[in-house]
């Protein structure tokens, strides 16, 4: 991708690396602050960056269209392109100043790889989605404003939503539901998934018990991955879907 | 060498194609007209597989073309509205497209023709209408195609692009290539094509060359014979 901006990015995150860890003076530490920038951000840049790559190389894309190339390679290859440029931000970005403060020696590098793992989940998952919203609405500024709302849905609203059916219905037994919901929700699955590992879970109380036994276990693990996967592939087969049918 | 067979395209509530039947044979420049949102363009991208048809069946060299995409190898197209990536450069974007066939390609004759040699490194953001249009050309001549299209290809020319651009036509055609034009300029039209394609309503109205068509509408001169045929549309 021919982008300042994942440069930007890119320098982003490697100055947010060294500043967290300056300030924590922790690998650890440094872990957990960061794991609630990365949770909300990644969606949110995916999204951004998703949406205003597709509506930018439009006239590109027309271009391409009308060459000898299939049409899901031309998107995939777009997708792909814009998902592992960031992907490349955030890990080089993240792990440069970690790798230089020493964590390869510390107890982190478990958890850190996973943020990482996480991050890179994020980013697949909201550029898919928002390349679904993009193509699927014609008008810019529409299509903006939609993968803008979806990704305030899935950071805020859904947390809100989630929090006040736990507290309406909560002379029920809510544990399968709270597992369950959960699951709707790529970024609650992905803090989740890392507070559990980090050893904080006593923060999360009593549904904190019953996620410690789903996610803390091996099988909870495998399957909040396979989750996370199907959240990768359900958008890019709709896009896929959709984009047999459009004209251009 | 192309048959559009029973070809329907509704865009909403929009019927832009009904029904179409068209055979193209081989050889030859075939002029698309007819007013205004007449689905000439819609036609042309259906045949490229931007646009996909609610119904019926495009044949291109005994094949059908619908969801396919290897068939454009021997099609070149010029679309009706420049609109290229501002920030690359001339020369970036044509080897671009030209690392994206398998194919030989010839621009620099085109670029010596269409002087574009000191606009090469330009960016394309910068470029005025009519450069991006002679860019639009040099793309869409540059590979050795059996068939080209041409949407609106006079848009913002000067007029010695233009008589270079009626030279390379003329030389694709007598190479034995087919060549479909839409325009809106009749004298381009009188002067270039072979056969003309009239369509109204999404179908088409009238098929055959200039001379049959004067001789129809009783009508000596190409514009006013062609109006004929729209003033029916209004009344």
């Amino acid at each position: 991708m021919r982008s300042r901006w994942s440069y930007v990015y890119f320098l982003f995150y490697l100055i947010l690396g060294f500043v967290l860890l300056f300030l924590n003076n922790d690998v650890d530490k440094a872990v957990i602050t960061l794991m609630n920038i990365i949770i909300v951000l990644t969606p949110l840049i995916g999204t951004i960056f998703g949406v205003m790559y597709y509506y930018n190389s439009k006239e590109f894309t027309e271009l391409l269209l009308a060459q000898p190339i299939k049409r899901s390679k031309i998107f995939m290859g777009q997708y792909l392109g814009i998902s592992i440029s960031l992907t490349l931000s955030l890990v080089l970005g993240l792990g440069i100043p970690f790798v230089l403060y020493g964590l390869f020696k510390s107890a982190a590098i478990f958890n850190f790889s996973l943020l990482l793992v996480v991050g890179t989940f994020l980013n697949f998952i909201f550029v898919a989605l928002s390349y679904n919203i993009a193509l699927s609405t014609e008008n810019k500024i529409k299509g903006f404003g939609y993968a803008i709302l979806m990704w305030l849905f899935l950071a805020v609203i859904y947390d809100g939503i989630f929090l006040i059916s736990l507290v309406v219905f909560n002379s029920y037994p809510l544990d399968k539901f709270s597992l369950i919901a959960t699951m709707f929700n790529p970024i609650d699955l992905s803090r989740i998934l890392i507070l559990l590992k980090l050893d904080i879970s006593a923060l999360l109380g009593y549904t904190g018990a019953v996620f410690r036994k789903f996610f803390g276990t091996n099988f909870g693990m495998f399957i909040s991955m396979g989750v996370l996967v199907l959240w990768v592939l359900l958008p890019v087969l709709r896009m896929n879907l959709k984009l047999r049918k459009k004209d251009f | 060498m192309i048959e559009f067979k029973n070809l329907h395209k509704r865009f909403g509530k929009l019927v832009v194609l009904d029904g179409l039947d068209l055979e193209i044979s081989k050889g030859g420049i075939f002029a698309i007209l007819g007013p205004n949102g007449s689905g000439k363009t819609t036609l042309i991208k259906c045949l490229l597989g931007m646009v996909i048809p609610n119904k019926g069946d495009i044949i291109f060299d005994k094949k059908s073309v619908l969801d396919k995409w290897a068939y454009r190898n021997n099609l070149n197209y010029l679309p009706q509205i420049a609109n290229f990536p501002p920030n690359l450069t001339v020369i970036e974007l044509i080897n671009m497209v030209k690392n994206l066939r398998p194919k030989d390609s010839d621009t620099e004759e085109l670029i010596e023709l269409f002087g574009l040699k000191s606009s090469l490194d330009k960016k394309l953001g910068n470029l005025s209408g009519g450069t991006k249009q002679k860019v639009n050309i040099v793309l869409a001549f540059m590979f050795d195609s059996d068939l080209i299209v041409l949407d609106e290809p006079t848009n913002g020319l000067d007029p010695i692009a233009l008589i270079h651009l009626k030279e390379i036509i003329q030389k694709e055609k007598d190479k034995g290539k087919t060549i479909l034009i839409t325009t809106h300029i009749m004298s381009f039209v009188d002067e270039v094509a072979d056969e003309i394609v009239f369509l109204l309503d999404g179908k088409i109205y009238f098929k055959g060359t200039i001379e049959a068509l004067k001789k129809q509408t009783n009508n000596d001169n190409l514009e006013h014979a062609i109006a004929n045929l729209i003033a029916k549309q209004y009344a």
